[in-house]
């Protein structure tokens, strides 16, 4: 009985400090990325410092699936610039180019309009009831670069949320059985 | 250490970080390019010159635009995105910008262009300020490229102006 309880014993001790380096190794990947992503969102100073283009409304210059990276600065929003903006109430970021701007002498503030590169007429129809414009606050960056192709991951992943299971399943797996 | 399954990941890893420097290097390959752009914008007719019920102005008119954008592009370039703004002022509001016709040109040869076209968006005013008032017509353009950093610019006409008189 007594080599029972030996073996039982080493076989436990051994378990439990691979079990804890390998959690700390995981914790250490995943507090990395979370760095990487809010220091991203500092130098940027947008909420959101990339998105993905999920509609084919501003083809052909991004076709779903691509990713934008966004910058949000003091400098005044103008015509011609791509931005991307939340509706109130709506939860998925529209990413379309500014065709009007008025801004006040006064207080510096700003009305503008967008519409899809790719759409017949303006997002007037995508605006909230009775919005006109958008404003400042409504909009979370300008677009100043592009990666094509990259975005469908996430896309696959949240339209197929059985393939991100599976990814991070596969992912956990592969972390505790390496030997290292 | 020769599983197959850190070789695919050594595999994986090194191509993605290979195509990503790709990207940034194609990217940064648009700096070395000095554009040399030119436009010129005709009024021909302004068409309507009203007031709507709501008591905003507006505007409808037809002009010539010509353009030489062809020093643009570059090997990374998928498009251009042009358009012509109209930019003003008036007491409530110390800019307004209003874009009036856009395009998107795909290859080099197309950017040499001279097109004779009405507003293709209505130019409607915040107000009623539009009598004459004098305005700047602005071309923008906007280099959308394969992969990387998109670049803007404008060419500035002044010098146009509304009627005194609604017609």
């Amino acid at each position: 009985m007594g080599w029972i309880g030996e073996t039982v014993d080493s076989v436990k001790s051994i378990q439990m400090r691979q079990l804890l380096t390998q959690a700390v190794s995981l914790g250490m990947i995943v507090t990395s990325a979370l760095i990487i992503w809010k220091g991203l969102m500092c130098i940027t100073g947008s909420e959101s410092p990339v998105v993905v283009v999920l509609s084919g409304s501003m083809e052909p210059a991004f076709k779903r699936g691509d990713i934008l990276f966004l910058h949000m600065s003091k400098d005044p929003i103008r015509a011609g610039e791509i931005v991307v903006f939340n509706i109130d109430g709506r939860e998925i970021p529209i990413v379309h180019r500014v065709i009007k701007v008025h801004e006040r002498q006064d207080t510096g503030e700003v009305d503008v309009l967008t519409k899809g590169d790719n759409n017949y007429g303006d997002d007037r129809l995508l605006y909230a009831q009775g919005q006109l414009y958008l404003q400042r606050h409504h909009i979370m960056g300008r677009a100043v670069g592009f990666l094509p192709y990259v975005g469908w991951v996430t896309i696959i992943m949240t339209e197929k949320p059985i393939i991100k299971y599976i990814l991070i399943g596969a992912l956990g797996l592969l972390v505790i059985t390496s030997k290292d | 250490m020769h599983s197959f399954g850190y070789r695919l990941n050594g595999l994986l890893t090194f191509s993605l970080t290979i195509l990503t420097i790709m990207c940034a290097i194609a990217s940064l390959s648009d700096n070395l390019n000095t554009p040399s752009p030119s436009a010129e914008i005709q009024i021909i007719n302004i068409n309507r010159f009203q007031k709507q019920p709501q008591g905003n102005d507006e505007v409808s008119l037809t002009m010539n635009i010509s353009a030489d954008l062809q020093s643009l592009f570059t090997w990374n370039t998928k498009q251009l995105f042009i358009f012509v703004a109209a930019e003003y002022e008036t007491p409530k509001n110390s800019l307004n910008q209003v874009s009036l016709w856009d395009a998107i040109i795909i290859a080099k040869e197309h950017a040499k262009f001279w097109i004779h076209t009405s507003n293709k968006y209505r130019f409607v005013d915040q107000g009623n300020n539009l009598r004459g008032k004098e305005f700047n017509l602005t071309l923008h353009w906007h280099v959308m490229p394969k992969t990387g950093k998109m670049f803007a610019d404008k060419i500035v006409l002044t010098g146009y102006s509304f009627p005194e008189e609604y017609r």
